[in-house]
């Protein structure tokens, strides 16, 4: 952080920063701190920029700069096919890379008009919580981090490791998997992934209580998140806020409650919810959630039948590999499909799922070619960082790591 | 009594008699084409009517039609948690008068909607508290999601940041 100059900064930016009193900007520069944080900055979760107005160490004001990181998604979806977009996807929140090519792949499987086989909407349900629980354990171990807690980060990443693994063998690749297809998975989950996965959730739970115990009764930790950030119900709804960050402010709002996709309607688990709407709170919500999500997993598991994992759809679902090259008829399918796409009938649809950070929604417009007319990304990082500003008003400068942090933004989906 | 097509439509037409809405059904998602004048008032009644109750808005974005007449739609998809229902509204706005009214006093979150939906597409937001750039420099010419933006981007639109020294 560094202190700055008139020159430093975009008049427009002053401007917003300096919009609810009545100094000029050269007062504010040189009565009051006006600092820069970020977009080089590690607390801030990747490249996000924050400007913010300083009385000694209070806040008066804050103003969230994005932009750092955008690649301009929403315009390249518009110039390739929606398989050419699913790698695009684990690019977005590359925390939880799995949920992104679930949501995707629903989305473009709703215009289309089409639906997985069940043994494919089961593997997506079990990628997609297993995808909740290494993305909410990066975020309670970077949380624990940014106010001063190493240890914790250490333990949840080890945890994470093992979900990595579980991508290693189910596709392929640990980081950016790519695994949904339209119509279906890549290909069928092996009895060894099941099986890590059996064994994962087996252990998770004691070791999720360890590093619990870490933090959950360690003063400093508790006392640098509790009444930090606070937000009402009321307030959350009206900023926008999902995901774990609204239900901290105790609203029973899940997408996969609300509006169940997959098989969720047939799971049972428990929509967590705490009520007071501060930093600890939204840490609380996800810790939970990952035992919700063990839950979820092993009803899957159990329930999981077998059978194909990618639908028979000639005209909108690419074969498998294999049949392209030794039957004439996929052949064909193949061709046209990779050259010419799917061709939706024309029409859209939003279709939005509840990722780790939130709603996580498409809305793809259909012209009835092999590319979307138009592909909307409604990433809840972005959303949710629109928060910012008004939680962090009156708190300390040190609590602004810890706010950042308990809102858990992805730069990636942020800023698309 | 749960939400449907017939009682949002019985509804609108109630309180805004003057109005005409088109309603059309996609896969099961209701949209409801509207005249962009009354957009603000509009939205303020569906967030405040107590039987709809969309008090979330889920995202504001924009379509670029390139050739047609009304070149623009503007987009709202807003949600009713106490419903569990979900609307889609669409107004058009033409090229030669690109403006329509911000709904940020209505839903806060439309205020990075629509900063964003300005950004990509050009369009002004009447009343807007803050409508400045979401994602490109503030010095950036163009809206990148326009239609006749190409996709390569514009060679020497973006200026590198001034060297102080």
């Amino acid at each position: 952080m560094e202190k700055l100059t008139k020159d430093d900064v975009h008049p427009k930016i002053l401007e917003a920063l300096l919009a609810d009193t009545n100094i000029s900007v050269e007062d504010a520069l040189e009565n009051e701190m006006i600092l820069n944080m970020g977009p080089q900055h590690p607390a801030t979760h990747g490249v996000l920029r924050l400007l913010l107005r300083l009385d000694g160490e209070t806040l008066m004001g804050c103003v969230p700069e994005l932009g750092y990181l955008h690649r301009g998604y929403e315009k390249l979806a518009e110039n390739m096919s929606y398989y050419e977009f699913i790698p695009h996807t684990d690019r977005l929140d590359y925390l939880s890379p799995m949920s992104n090519n679930v949501a995707w792949a629903l989305a473009v499987e709703k215009l289309a008009g089409i639906e997985a086989p069940p043994r494919a909407q089961y593997i997506r349900m079990i990628i997609s919580e297993l995808a909740r629980i290494a993305s909410h354990l990066v975020a309670i171990g970077s949380l624990a981090m940014d106010v001063g807690a190493l240890t914790v980060f250490l333990w949840t990443l080890r945890e994470r490791e093992k979900i990595l693994d579980v991508w290693d063998i189910l596709c392929g690749a640990r980081f950016t998997n790519s695994y949904t297809r339209i119509g279906g998975v890549a290909n069928d989950a092996q009895p060894e992934a099941l099986a890590k996965v059996k064994w994962f959730i087996d252990q998770y739970l004691p070791n999720l209580d360890e590093c619990e115990r870490l933090i959950n009764t360690n003063r400093i930790f508790v006392e640098r998140l509790d009444g930090i950030g606070v937000i009402s119900a009321d307030e959350a709804i009206d900023i926008g806020l999902t995901g774990p960050s609204l239900r901290g402010s105790g609203v029973e709002f899940d997408l996969r409650r609300a509006q169940p996709y997959l098989f969720y309607n047939e799971m049972d688990f428990k929509v967590v919810t705490y009520p007071d709407g501060d930093s600890l709170a939204r840490y609380f919500v996800r810790a939970d959630e990952t035992r919700e999500s063990i839950k979820i997993i092993r009803q899957a598991l159990e329930k999981m039948p077998q059978g194909d994992t990618l639908l028979n759809q000639p005209k909108k679902v690419l074969p498998k590999k294999a049949e392209i090259y030794s039957k004439m008829e996929e052949l064909i399918h193949d061709f046209m499909i990779v050259n010419f796409g799917i061709n939706p009938e024309p029409g859209e649809i939003y279709h939005a799922v509840e990722s780790s950070k939130g709603e996580l929604g498409f809305y793809l417009v259909s012209k009835g070619d092999g590319k979307p007319w138009k592909c909307k990304i409604r990433s809840p990082s972005f959303v949710n960082l629109q928060a910012v500003p008004q939680l962090v008003k009156g708190h300390m400068i040190s609590d602004v790591v810890a706010i950042v942090g308990s809102l858990d933004p992805v730069m990636g989906e942020a800023d698309k | 009594m749960p939400l449907s097509k017939e009682l949002i439509e019985q509804k609108l037409n109630e309180k805004f008699s003057g109005e005409s809405f088109v309603f059309t059904e996609h896969r099961n998602e209701l949209t409801v084409s509207l005249d962009k004048k009354n957009i603000a008032a509009l939205c303020k009644y569906l967030k405040e009517e107590d039987q709809l109750a969309f008090k979330l808005c889920e995202d504001i974005t924009a379509i670029d039609w390139a050739k047609r007449k009304n070149r623009f739609t503007v987009v709202y998809h807003i949600f009713s948690i106490k419903q569990n229902f979900r609307l889609t509204l669409k107004a058009d706005v033409d090229e030669s008068d690109c403006n329509i009214d911000s709904v940020s006093s209505v839903w806060k979150t439309a205020n990075w909607h629509e900063r964003e939906t300005f950004d990509m597409y050009g369009i002004h937001f009447n009343n807007h508290p803050d409508l400045r750039r979401m994602y490109m420099p503030e010095e950036f010419e163009y809206h990148p999601l326009r239609k006749d933006f190409p996709l390569m981007g514009i060679p020497g639109s973006l200026s590198l940041p001034k060297n102080k020294n």
